[in-house]
């Protein structure tokens, strides 16, 4: 056991020593250092992903364009896809809920630090088995959604859509058990006096999105058995021949892949409800409106999967429901949208860098939810779906909404990471190039898609007058880059050179910033007890002291290689489903049998 | 494993639950929709098939009726045995275990041997739509009961050879006895559903 004494530095224990270096990173079970694993890695998909995006984008500026084949088009722009979703998009929130959940609740780590490093651990081994598919030229090629049958082996003979299935089985364990770890961690380790209505937004919707996590998966899970087991033992679910049901892959898919959109953009709503009233000095306007609006999406998110099916023929009535329940969601959405303008209303606003993506975020969401509310009308839907316009929709609701967020994210937090400030000429410039970018990329791609371009299609005839449209949404995306590259920039020369940030620098309400820059390793000496909701605007004195004052005698768990150990065995597992025969994948199961008992043993 | 001996050094939980049943709580309802999703595609496949043997010709209810009792019989000794632990009895809390393994593994020869009965009744996972969803369903369900088994084995080895640590061992046994009884029920579900509506 490991006790740190009052007095002691933060790494000196009764226990073994922690291990320095490298060897610190592959065994830490901090929940700080695990958010930054996951941030830095999501950060890094995010550049692959937008290569991949600029790949597609140089290929369509210009007609009938020879310079991707179309069988390379397909695994690119599946890639593409599924990196932005699995790679980017979950785990960059995962990152946030990881760093930040803990200090704003006011606890010391997870409810599980080891399983999280083991979710950590899973996602990066199944992140990089998706991605190695590259260099046996057979990287998946049948979209982010795998639709039957084009996943069969009849239609797709090669390994591409193996390394997909089992790449996002992989995934997916990683995502429940993180959903698991969060969900605990939120109902059972808030600081005394943390009533669940004096939670802070963030925590909410992470909450709100792990439950989401953990009920999508699973669905998700049993949708790629299904696919695997055809490819691979011969089962034929979505075999019209022998009565399988193409369809049945869309709804278990669907049932998945709409609540995922809400894994990805309510955390983005907990970034931009921490930002707004921290910038405006105010608090959040509506709070608890705030909360069950969140909570009413995770809700409705479930029953509206097969607005992304009416495509597919399910008849007028299941289109009417579809319909109408789709719609319904736009009510709390709005409420949100209203909120948080009126938590800027008469506020002191600071336009920081963080609050530019704030508010472009809110802006170009809206305009991301409107196209959407158009597309959620079947009719409308029949015409424009399989278009560029619904690419243009969902860009607007993942770029603008997500990656917006984030980036601002980055602005809002990096003094609480690393103890220093972020260059704001830079981050400003940064907002402004990638702001504008965004939008000369994506806008064009709604009329792109109303004159009646095909999605997923590598060329067009220059016959169609869609190159100009074309060439504008190319020069779009490479300014994009260039503000991402700003982006990259800032973080690294303010990492070494920012000025000096202290514990609060933009004054906020909420406990993260009680604590120093960077936290120290056990995050509060003490675990304040809070009293209100804005504990740092109508209680500081009491709750700085707590948290930097003289550290009370504590538990903390020790380093552990058994996550890591434990990963490679599931992974393992996963990969050797593709060896030739059956008895395989048992090494993998003995291998993570190994570290399951040595974790049950080994003293926390 | 040792968190009672740290266990002054730990904050009190919020809700005043413990944070091992919490966390298990939440794990449950996430397989909740891992088995309801397998669950509702053997429904909608299960008279889908072209080519028989159809569900109705091959289903023994009577043999699955058995191992369904001894399934049920392995949640009433788990719970036996927890109740030794917290009693201190420590000659109750082996045999219950004991007996936990016991049935569970019985409940796995009943599934091993109706799995080969299908094989040479011409039913396997490529035969039909019956036939994949059947054996992807109980297939994974069985692969859950195995893994109690292991661990239920191992909390009862652990009891075995030392000392029996109430506090310690109760928690455990209590969080893998949740995880039992839970396969239990879906085998409840899926034992009406797919025999006793066939
Ligand atoms: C940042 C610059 C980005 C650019 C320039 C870009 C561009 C594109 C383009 C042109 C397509 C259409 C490919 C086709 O249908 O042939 C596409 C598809 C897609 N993008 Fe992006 N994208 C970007 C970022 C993102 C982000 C951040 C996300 C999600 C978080 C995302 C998610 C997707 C998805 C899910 C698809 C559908 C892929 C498929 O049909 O399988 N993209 N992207
Ligand atoms: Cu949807």
């Amino acid at each position: 056991m490991a006790t740190i004494e009052a007095h002691a530095p933060a790494h000196a224990h009764a226990g073994p020593a922690r291990p320095t270096g490298i060897r610190d990173w592959l065994s830490t079970v901090d929940h700080k250092k695990i958010g930054l694993l996951y941030g830095v890695t999501a950060l890094f998909f995010f550049l692959v992903g937008g290569i991949e995006a600029l790949l597609i984008r140089i290929q369509l500026a210009k007609p009938e364009n020879a310079f991707i084949n179309p069988d390379l088009y397909n695994q690119i722009f599946t890639m593409h896809g599924t990196t932005m979703v699995f790679l980017v998009g979950m785990p960059i929130a995962v990152a946030m809920f990881n760093y930040f959940v803990p200090l704003q609740i006011g606890a010391r780590d997870v409810a599980f630090p080891r399983l999280n490093a083991l979710s950590y651990w899973i996602f990066l081994f199944g992140a990089i088995f998706m991605n190695m598919s590259f260099l046996f030229g057979a990287a998946p090629n049948g979209g982010w959604f795998g639709y039957a049958n084009l996943s069969s082996t009849q239609y797709s003979p090669g390994l591409n859509m193996d390394f997909w299935g089992l790449g996002l089985q992989i995934l997916g364990v990683a995502s429940i058990m993180g959903g698991v770890n969060f969900i605990t961690t939120i109902i059972n380790m808030r600081a005394p006096g943390m009533r669940m209505m004096r939670v802070p937004l963030f925590s909410w919707m992470a909450l709100v999105t792990s439950f989401l996590m953990i009920t999508a998966l699973p669905v998700l899970a049993v949708a790629l058995f299904l696919m695997t087991f055809d490819r691979f033992w011969g089962t034929r679910f979505f075999d019209v021949a022998a009565g399988g049901d193409p369809v049945i892959w869309q709804h278990l898919f669907w049932m998945f892949g709409h609540p995922e959109v809400y894994i990805l953009i309510l955390p983005a709503f907990g970034i931009v409800s921490e930002i707004i009233p921290t910038n405006s000095r105010k608090p959040l306007f509506g709070y608890a409106v705030m909360v069950y609006s969140g909570v009413l999406i995770g809700i409705i998110g479930w029953g509206v999967w097969a607005h992304h099916m009416f495509a597919t023929g399910m008849g007028p009535i299941a289109d009417a429901f579809f319909t109408i329940s789709t719609m319904i969601i736009a009510i709390p959405t709005g409420v949100k949208i209203f909120n948080w303008v009126a938590t800027m209303w008469g506020g002191k606003i600071r336009f920081n860098t963080a609050m530019l993506y704030a508010v472009g975020m809110v802006a170009t969401f809206t305009i991301g939810g409107i196209s959407g509310v158009m597309h959620a009308t079947s009719p409308h839907n029949l015409q424009q779906t399989d278009t560029y316009f619904v690419v243009a929709h969902f860009h607007y609701v993942l770029v603008g909404g997500l990656i917006l967020a984030i980036f601002g994210s980055f602005y809002h937090w990096f003094p609480k990471i690393t103890g220093r400030m972020m260059d704001e000429r830079l981050g400003k410039a940064n907002f402004w190039i990638y702001f504008i970018g965004f939008n000369l990329t994506f806008m064009p791609m709604h009329w792109i898609g109303l004159l009646g371009m095909p999605r997923r299609i590598f060329t067009y005839g220059s016959d169609l007058n869609l190159a100009g449209l074309n060439q504008l949404a190319t020069a779009g995306a490479f300014i994009q880059a260039i503000g991402v590259i700003l982006l990259v920039v800032n973080i690294v020369k303010s990492a070494k050179r920012g000025v000096k940030a202290g514990p609060n620098p933009w004054g906020a309400a909420t406990l993260e910033w009680a604590t120093e820059s960077p936290p120290r390793e056990y995050n509060f000496a003490k675990i304040p007890t809070v009293h209100s909701r804005e504990p740092l605007w109508v209680e500081a004195e009491q709750i700085e002291r707590d948290a930097r004052g003289e550290p009370e005698p504590m538990h903390m768990p020790p380093n552990s290689y058994w996550p890591l150990f434990t990963a490679v065995g599931v992974t393992l597992t996963c990969v050797l489903f593709m060896a030739p025969s059956w008895w395989e994948p048992l090494i993998g199961l003995a291998w993570t049998f190994i570290g399951v008992v040595n974790w049950a043993y080994e003293p926390t | 494993m040792a968190q009672t001996d740290a266990h002054a050094l730990h904050p009190p939980t919020s809700t005043g639950l413990n944070t091992w049943k919490l966390g298990f709580w939440v794990f449950l309802s996430s397989e909740t929709l891992f088995f309801g999703s397998f669950i509702a595609t053997y429904m909608v496949y299960k008279s889908a098939s072209v080519v028989g043997p159809f569900p109705t010709e091959i289903l023994d209810i009577p043999l699955t009726s058995i191992s369904t009792f001894v399934l049920l019989m392995s949640s009433l000794a788990v719970v036996v045995g927890l109740d030794g632990i917290q009693k201190g009895k420590r000659k109750q809390a082996l045999a219950g275990l004991f007996t936990t393994v016991l049935l569970g593994a019985l409940f796995l020869g009943f599934q091993a041997y109706e799995f080969t009965h299908f094989y040479h009744a011409g039913l396997t996972l490529q035969t039909n739509l019956f036939g994949s969803s059947f054996f992807i369903l109980t297939g994974f369900h069985g692969a859950h009961v195995s893994i109690g088994i292991i661990w239920l084995f191992i909390l009862f080895m652990d009891i075995l050879r030392g000392p029996m640590v109430p506090e310690k061992h109760a928690l455990q046994v209590e969080v893998a006895g949740l995880y039992w009884h839970f396969v239990d029920i879906v085998w409840i579900v899926i034992f009406t559903l797919i025999y006793l509506l066939a």
